[in-house]
């Protein structure tokens, strides 16, 4: 009898349950439904339809969109230049934070300071201090554009000359992004035990040996998924081109983002503007795989 | 200490110095140009230091760009999806983690897809979607299709998962109601994840541009990075003005920053996960 009873409450509490769940639920599971999932499903269908804000007309294209793609030089010069953008800022923003980590991670006076100015940008929206940034680049008013004059580097024009605006849009990018890169690598940093320091030492490792022994293993971890993040958004920057160079001059500047936003929502071309869309979710979803094939790697060695 | 540390210190100091130089930099000299006579921001050569200081600037701002319909719109757009999104993302994490119900599992798959898909796939059709609704340039349209947030439901499930099962079983043979559960024992005890999770879903959207500029067409609905962007766009020459802007738009997630940094560099830590 006393077991039926359990039984029987324990089954009301799993009812209970569930119809708690749905409650609990509801909310996110509809909010997804509507403004994920079937917009991604919506963005697929576009992408093999000429599908424009101004003609109510939305014929099935096939391929085409695909194809004009693929033709079109301005797509695969956009392709190039948001490459050329991840190769220095990916490598150069890890490089200087894991130098600021390493100097952050010794037993120094005043440090929770630099900790704080270091992590400045990372707090503040890119397409403000984007507008900053454009004008201490600026020829006429600028202080940066100024100063390099002075020293006999540059003629100033810095975002109005097609060599130089790739530049600083890349020099900005990895201002901005130290400090995120930072902060995870002296997380990783400090999780390193002491003793394989000592140990080292003891070894008679100087402070490259130990740093080549002991912490470049040890930090294998954090710095892939630094590198990982730092692809992945470096494939989908945006804010800094559209604010200091709107993808000019001559479209210098001109990232993959740039290009779907600049085709869907300023061309009108929604059908054409989802299939690059449709590009770059495959290259982020290829480098995503390789992210998880290299953990799993990583978890059998 | 030997000479040769003591050499070894102030090169690790003339480091951390210059780095803390080049990174300050910029919101030094847009503080001080904010605080410049317009006259003076374009006078040839450049200084880092006003001769005259004023507030000119900060004065003007109000009147010459609409600039308190777009810190009212980022304080509503901003807040709008960080409160809808706490509160609907620890709900359905409290589901995923407490809370035991057919196709749980099936479910949180969805989740964890929806994670790895970049936001600059939905949003033509989303924009399209919106435009059919009559939801293009709304607060609805700003915030409802970010109500909820494939992250947060994950990160908060893994912290629920890790608070003690006894604590329910407990209040349900008390015979506690499950909202009462949530909301008076699960909820509290996540402070701290809740707080990472609040500034993580704030400065996202206070700091953003492309969804805010997609979404709004007026001026009167823009929050400040897409405003102040598009302003720029069409004045360039007015550089005390917006130097002071942006001055005044940084300011809330700095100050906050600086009183809570633990919280923010969680939050932020999320951001890297997210993306």
């Amino acid at each position: 009898m006393a077991t039926l009873t359990s039984r029987n409450s324990r089954k009301k509490s799993l009812e209970r349950q569930g119809r708690t769940a749905t409650f609990f639920l509801f909310p996110s599971i509809t909010a997804l439904a509507l403004f994920v999932f079937w917009p991604i499903a919506d963005s697929l269908w576009l992408s093999f339809h000429h599908w424009s804000l101004l003609d109510p007309e939305h014929a099935f294209a096939g391929l085409d969109n695909y194809s004009s793609l693929v033709k079109d030089p301005l797509f695969w010069k956009d392709v190039r230049q948001t490459a050329v953008y991840t190769v220095f800022v990916v490598p150069l923003s890890i490089a200087l934070a894991l130098l600021l980590a390493l100097l952050c991670n010794e037993k120094l006076k005043g440090l929770a300071f630099f900790k704080a100015v270091y992590f400045l940008p990372v707090v503040s929206s890119f397409a403000i201090i984007a507008i900053v940034w454009s004008f201490l680049m600026d020829p006429d008013i600028g202080l940066l554009s100024y100063y390099f004059k002075q020293i006999g580097l540059s003629s100033g024009e810095w975002l109005r000359s097609t060599t130089w605006a790739m530049p600083a849009v890349i020099l900005v990018a990895v201002w901005k992004n130290v400090g995120f890169n930072m902060v995870i690598l002296l997380a990783g940093l400090q999780g390193i035990p002491a003793s394989l320091y000592e140990a080292a030492k003891l070894d008679g490792a100087g402070m490259f040996g130990r740093f080549r022994s002991v912490t470049l293993p040890m930090l294998r971890h954090t710095l892939l998924f630094v590198l990982i993040t730092s692809i992945t958004a470096s494939f989908q920057v945006f804010d800094q081109v559209y604010v200091m160079t709107r993808g000019g001059p001559l479209h210098s500047t001109e990232t993959i983002v740039y290009y779907i936003y600049h085709q869907g929502f300023e061309l009108l071309d929604m059908g054409y503007a989802s299939s690059a869309a449709w590009i770059l979710f495959a290259a982020v979803f290829a480098i995503t795989i390789v992210q998880l094939k290299l953990f799993r790697y990583d978890q059998t060695d | 200490m030997g000479a040769k540390m003591k050499i070894w210190r102030a090169a690790q100091y003339a480091l951390l110095g210059v780095a803390a130089v080049v990174i300050a930099f910029p919101f030094v000299w847009m503080v001080l140009t904010a605080l410049k006579p317009e006259s003076e921001i374009v006078t040839f050569p450049p200084s880092l230091l006003p001769k005259h200081w004023t507030f000119d600037s900060f004065v003007h701002i109000w009147s010459r760009v609409p600039f308190l319909m777009f810190f009212k719109n980022s304080v509503v757009f901003a807040f709008g999806v960080t409160l809808l999104s706490l509160l609907f993302d620890s709900m359905a994490a409290y589901a995923f983690a407490r809370l035991k119900f057919r196709g749980r599992n099936g479910l949180f798959v969805l989740i964890l897809i929806a994670l790895m898909l970049p936001v600059q796939v939905t949003m033509i059709p989303l924009f399209i979607m919106l435009n059919d609704w009559g939801w293009v340039d709304t607060y609805a349209g700003l915030i409802i299709p970010r109500a909820t947030n494939a992250f947060g439901i994950f990160m908060l499930r893994q912290f629920f998962i890790g608070l003690p099962g006894e604590l329910d079983e407990a209040a349900r043979i008390d015979g506690s109601s499950e909202l009462r559960l949530f909301a008076r024992i699960i909820l509290p005890l996540a402070k701290p994840a809740i707080a990472s999770l609040f500034v993580f879903h704030l400065m996202y959207n206070w700091n953003d541009l492309m969804w805010p500029l997609i979404i709004t067409n007026s001026q009167a609905m823009r929050p400040l990075p897409a405003g102040l962007a598009l302003f720029m766009g069409q004045h360039v020459v007015e550089y005390g003005i917006l130097t002071a802007g942006a001055t005044i738009a940084l300011a809330p997630l700095v100050i906050a920053f600086l009183t809570a940094q633990k919280y923010f560099i969680q939050g932020v830590a999320f951001t890297g996960l997210k993306e």
